[in-house]
Formats: structure tokens, sequence, C-alpha cells
């Protein structure tokens, strides 16, 4: 009774990027039609190809219908009611920071994310996508003395068309799913990362995600190659102001890396979540696959899932060359009303293709925290490995956690292990470190975290840092 | 140092402690002796503060402080050490991690300096040596994977990096094979000094070999029935607890 009473004592959330940046707007009304997707293709000057693959997935979406089978509820969307692009009014042709509205600068300044290249972390590059599009992007020239294409989508599409045609939908296919379709219909911006052959990315790559516009969906697009033996690591963070309405995020990243090549992409995802009793939040629904097509290559997913009233995602690999090795950490922090419904899929093709999955859940208050996540093994996969480890916490009695493993092995010789468990934090665990001296949130803190700590040691540096700060924040006053 | 008067404390309703009193100086070790079920763990935790119990009756100073009044936390940084009966793992978090947190909790609430990454480590390998305990332990997560034995080492360890004022040992030679014992109580000793005092909880007379007390309480039925010095513990391992509780009964 006490545990409960300890647990109870959670209050609100500490929101500190719950901010609205006042500036002027250029918007779309409302809506979604063909004559809107047209519009928005003729704001950001695309050509008639962009148009096309835009106006193919409208239709297709609009025979599609939404996904039910997630473990997650939220009354019906109307997408006539989202504005599809929304961007903050400059001058066209930025030829420089100093150039960029002083507004944004000072947004991303009290996120965190200073854009003068000479405050950024010393070896990251930043991309800063602002509602529908991308406002800055640091390091631009310096990376592309190596060859490194790091640019807003927008500018890729006009840039690089010949990379965009043959790799945009070659991992998410347009009718994917029915926030995908959607997504190709009608993604503003995102980031586009192209590293050359041999290249090894010598700076973290990172893209800020932030909503600020009222009523607006975000629809970004990533899509990130590694050629031939090259390696990347890839940051991606997001945030949005606190308003009541529920808003759509509809991503969808897409990784390649060909023979030799390594992609680590990691997230750190700390939208709105909602108020307290559950009013208002992002809708976090997104799709992310990779394909390690050439042999010996490896994607790994790393996520630290803290924000949205909802999250329906699973970051994916599709491991198709020989020897090519997927992963995915995730640990997905529910409180209050939120609800996750995240996991991962490994689709094994070629040989000794190896796979590793660590889930860590969290849910606190009365929210709701599935796992879900398919291992594949093909016909064609001989020596195929997976190891698979979900664990949930539960610091609440009104929450849940659930797994929902599935598992499909074609293949005989393959190896694949799977372990689970489920604890709640131990009232003993806690009196143990309160008699060492150390305050209840402190022990709680300290619980989590070492609960946590496989996930976080595959975080580069800043961001493990970051990503246990939030968490400690997620989680404030949930255990009193 | 400590002064408990008249304790009744009940969990799920059921009174547990029925009128304990007891009174331990600077300097003094005292032992806590009675049979299964007697309440001797029920009176560690309460003195720790733990919050299944509900103590209806009486009061607890503590260098003239009330307790009673304090959470665990504080009750800790005043410098109150429970060696556990069973140490409680803790996944993912390394001994270190625990130990350098805790000391620096409780030497801020005391308005002491927090030791940095070099002074805490100084300290700790001077500790270690105390209990013989190697140095991976530090790294490892705390008590995950330990023996029974390595647990208990474990305990006095802290005890010894956080330096209590009164430490309670519950049952911590339980589970113990002679030599670890041994390690144990010489450890305990060696942390002996005239500033701090000890209570020892324990079944059998075989761990106040080591750890010679002051003072033998027998604690039966909620009760602190019979006072003595060290021969009761040898008196009491020879006839066992019958005569006592026979006693007792013919007092009342």
């Amino acid at each position: 009774m006490n545990e409960i009473s300890h647990l109870e004592r959670f209050t609100e959330q500490d929101y500190k990027y719950g901010f609205v940046t006042d500036i002027e707007a250029d918007e779309i009304p409302k809506g979604l039609s063909e004559d809107v997707i047209r519009l928005l293709s003729s704001k950001k000057a695309e050509p008639e190809w962009m148009l096309e693959y835009r106006l193919k997935a409208y239709r297709a979406w609009l025979k599609m219908e939404e996904p039910k089978w997630p473990n997650v509820h939220y009354p019906p969307i109307d997408y006539q009611e989202i504005i599809y692009y929304s961007a903050p009014k400059q001058q066209k042709k930025l030829n420089s920071m100093d150039e960029v509205d002083p507004e944004l600068l000072k947004t991303f300044n009290k996120l965190g994310i200073p854009l003068e290249e000479q405050k950024v972390f010393a070896g990251v590059a930043v991309d800063a996508v602002f509602d529908s599009v991308s406002v800055a992007t640091t390091f631009k020239a310096k990376l592309g003395e190596l060859g490194i294409i790091f640019t807003p989508f927008s500018e890729a599409i006009k840039e690089h068309p010949e990379l965009v045609k043959k790799y945009l939908s070659s991992v998410v296919p347009v009718t994917d799913n029915y926030f995908a379709a959607l997504n190709s219909a009608v993604f503003s911006d995102g980031s586009f990362i192209y590293i050359p052959k041999g290249v090894r990315c010598p700076m973290e790559l990172s893209t800020y995600f932030r909503i600020n516009a009222k009523n607006t969906g975000q629809f970004e697009r990533t899509l990130i190659i590694a050629d031939e033996g090259a390696y990347v690591s890839y940051l991606e963070g997001c945030t949005a102001p606190m308003r009541d309405e529920n808003q759509l995020h509809a991503a969808v990243v897409e990784l390649v890396a060909l023979d030799n090549a390594q992609i680590k992409y990691s997230t750190v995802q700390n939208w709105y979540a909602g108020n307290k009793d559950g009013l208002g939040g992002i809708y976090n629904f997104v799709t992310k696959r990779g394909i390690c097509k050439g042999i010996n290559s490896k994607i790994s997913w790393t996520q630290v899932e803290t924000g949205s009233a909802i999250t329906w995602k699973y970051p994916s690999c599709i491991l198709q060359g020989d020897n090519s090795v997927g992963e995915f950490y995730s640990v997905a922090v529910t409180n209050n009303y939120q609800q996750a419904d995240t996991g991962t899929k490994m689709i094994h093709l070629g040989k000794n293709t190896r796979s590793t999955i660590v889930s860590k859940g969290i849910s606190a208050g009365k929210s709701n925290n599935s796992y879900r996540g398919l291992v594949r093994i093909g016909k064609n996969a001989e020596g195929a490995r997976n190891f698979s480890q979900c664990d949930s916490l539960l610091l609440s009695d009104r929450c849940g956690a659930h797994t929902f493993p599935y598992l499909e092995v074609l293949n005989p010789s393959a190896i694949v292990e799977h372990e689970a468990t489920t604890s709640k934090i131990g009232e003993d665990q806690i009196f143990y470190l309160n008699q060492r001296g150390l305050s209840t949130e402190d022990a709680v803190n300290m619980i989590v975290n070492g609960y946590c700590k496989e996930v976080f040691k595959e975080l580069p540096m800043e961001f493990a840092v970051e990503a246990q700060k939030l968490l400690s924040v997620s989680l404030e006053g949930s255990v009193g | 140092m400590i002064e408990i008067k008249n304790l009744h404390a009940n969990i799920d309703g059921r009174e547990i402690l029925k009128g304990i009193n007891l009174t331990v100086n600077k300097g003094e070790v005292h032992a806590i002796m009675g049979p299964n079920g007697s309440g001797k763990s029920t009176l560690a935790q309460v003195i720790a503060g733990r919050e299944d119990y509900e103590v209806t009756q009486g009061e607890i100073l503590f260098n003239g402080k009330n307790l009673l009044e304090l959470s665990t936390e504080a009750r800790a940084c005043e410098g109150i050490f429970l060696a556990f009966q069973y140490p409680v793992e803790i996944p993912g978090v390394s001994n270190t991690t625990l130990l350098k947190n805790a000391l620096n909790s409780i030497r801020k609430y005391r308005g002491e300096e927090e030791l940095d990454a070099m002074e805490f480590l100084t300290l700790v390998k001077k500790k270690m040596s105390l209990v013989e305990l190697s140095e991976d332990l530090l790294r490892r997560s705390v008590n995950e994977g330990f023996s029974g034995g390595e647990k208990k080492r474990n305990e006095i360890f802290q005890m010894a990096v956080l330096q209590p004022k009164l430490a309670i040992l519950d049952e911590t030679d339980s589970g113990l094979d002679i030599d670890a014992l041994r390690i144990v109580a010489n450890g305990v000793t060696k942390l002996k000094s005239p500033e701090n005092a000890t209570i020892v909880v324990t079944h059998y007379q075989r761990l106040l070999n080591y750890i010679v007390p002051d003072f033998v309480h027998v604690l039966y039925n909620g009760k602190i029935i019979k006072s003595g010095d060290k021969s009761l513990a040898l008196e009491l391992e020879d006839k066992g607890y019958d005569w006592v509780i026979e006693e007792a009964a013919e007092l009342v």
C-alpha cells in the first residue's frame, strides 16, 4: 500500500519546451485534396515528377483504411481539419546563418539547439526543421568537401534528383501503410543524407524537428544512404508547444546501407505528451525502416521515447545482404494518459544475418505501453540469429505493459532467442536506497537509469546525458 | 545516543512490538536476541523508518531528535545505518554509483562538501580491504549475482564508507559460513569507535564470539524480557530460550 502511495505522488510533468514562437507563417488552407497537393508542390517549386509521385500516393491513400490493430485508442482524426503546410515567412534564399529570422534562431537556442556554427556542439551538424520547412542546416559546406550531402529534403529534390528518385520509397513503399501513404502525398521537409563510398562521416549529423503552428500536421521525410564502406551516425530530436488539441506527426524515415556500410540512427523523441489529464499532445505515427542491402552492412536503431500522447512506430531492419546486422535498442516511457505501441521488425533474408532487440518499457500513471515486435527468418537466411529481450517496468498500479512478440522462422538452421520480464519498481528497492540516504526521487531515478543502462550506452555521449535528464523529467513527481 | 521508550508498532493491524524500552550509548555494542517471530527484525526496520509499520505508541530519540518525525533518508543522513538481512538487488546500478550518491547525499545533508571522484575512490579503496572485497565488485550492479556471503560483506563495506553513528546489523550472520562470518565480524569490530554504537540483531550466539557485546537483550513476543551482559548470550546458547520465557512469565 505504501508502494502505491509512493508511486501515486507523481504529479505534473514539467515540459519546458511547451512555448509558442510568435512568427508570421505562410500557411495553406486546412484540408486535403488534389488541389491542396498541387498548391503545396508549387509552393515548394517542385519538379513535375515529384508532383506526380505525390498525387499517386494521395490516390492510393484515399482507398486505404486507418489501421485499427495497434493497442492504442483515440477519437477519429478529421483529415480535413489539418493544415498540411505552414512555413515561417522569411527571405527566399539564405546565404548565411545571419539571414535566418532572429525569432527562429532564438527559438532553437531556447530549445538548446544553437544554429550558429561556432556555438553548436563540436562535432554535430544540425538541420533544423520548423513546422513544414527546414530553416537552417549547419556545416553543409564543410561536409560537402568530403562529398557528403546533408541537406533539407526539398533541396535534395532539386539538387540531387537522381539519388532521390532512385531511393525514395525503395524501403518504405508508398502504399506500405496508411500513414506512409499520407506522408508520401504531403510530406514537406526533412533531411536528406548521402555518404559516399568509403567515407566515414566525421561528425554526428542531426535533425531537430519543431512543431510550432496550431492545427498543422508535421509530415517529414528522412532518407539516409550510406554507400559502400561508409559510416554515419545520425541523431533526431523533437519537441512541440503545449496545446489542448492533438496534433498529427506522421513521418517516414528510410535508411539504405550498401556493402560494408553502417548507419547508426538515434532518436530522442520528446513531443508534447498532453497534460496530466490526457488533454492535447502529439499523435506520433511514424514509419521507420532501414535496409541492409549490401553484405556486412549494419543498421542500428536506438530510441528514447518519452513524449507524444500516442506513439505508434516500429523502426525496422531488412537484412538482405549476407552477414548483415540489425539492432534495435529502445526505451519507451509512458506517464499519465500516454499510450505507446512500439517495437521493431527484423526481417532476415540473407545468410548469417544477425539481429539484436533490446526493448525497455517504463509505464507510470494511467498509461499504456506495448512492445510489438516481429522476427522473420526467410527460407534462404541460412545461419540467421536473433536475440530479443523485452523488459517492462511498472511504476504504478493503474498502468499497463503488454508484449506482442511475433516470430516466423522458415529456415531450420536459425537460432532465435526471446527473453521477456515484467517487474514492478519495488518498495524494497526504494527503502534500501532511502536507507542509504537517498531521497525517493533520486532512488527512482537511479533504479530507472540502471534499468535503461543497456540502451543508454548505445547513444552518443551528449545524447545519453540528455536522455537521462529527460527520463527524470518525464517521471518527475511520479514517485513521491 | 538512541533512546527507545515504550515503542509499540503494528503491521496490517497486528501488533508486533508491544512496548520496547532500550537505551544505547556511544561506544556500546548491544545484542538483541530472541526466537523467530519475536519482533527483532521489526524493531530494526522501525528504527530505520520502514513505512509498512505503523508506530502506535512510544517514541525514539536519536541524539535528542525525535526520530519518528524523520523520513527514512533523513534518518540515514542523521547517521543510522541498517545492514539488511536480505540485501536488495538493483540491476544496472553499480555499487560505486550507489555509494557515491549515498555518501554525497549524506554529506550534503550535514552541510559538508561533496567528495569528487578522486577523493571518493581513495576512500573506497581504503574501506574495501576491511571486508576483503575484490575491486570488480565495485563495478558490478548492486548485489546482483552476488553470493550470500558477498551480499553481507557488501553491506558492511557500505557501512564502512558511510560511517554511521549507529549501525544496526539485522541477522548479518545468517547464511554465512565460518570464514565469511569472521571477515564480516572483523570488519564490524574495526569500525567500532568510542563515538559510534552498534546494535546486533541475531538468532545465534556464534556471531557474538567475534563481535563482543556490552549488553545482551532477549526479545520475546514484542518485548524485551531479559537483559544482561555477554554471559547471557552464552547461557542462551547453552540452555535455549525457554527458561527466560518461563522466568518472564512468572514475573507477570
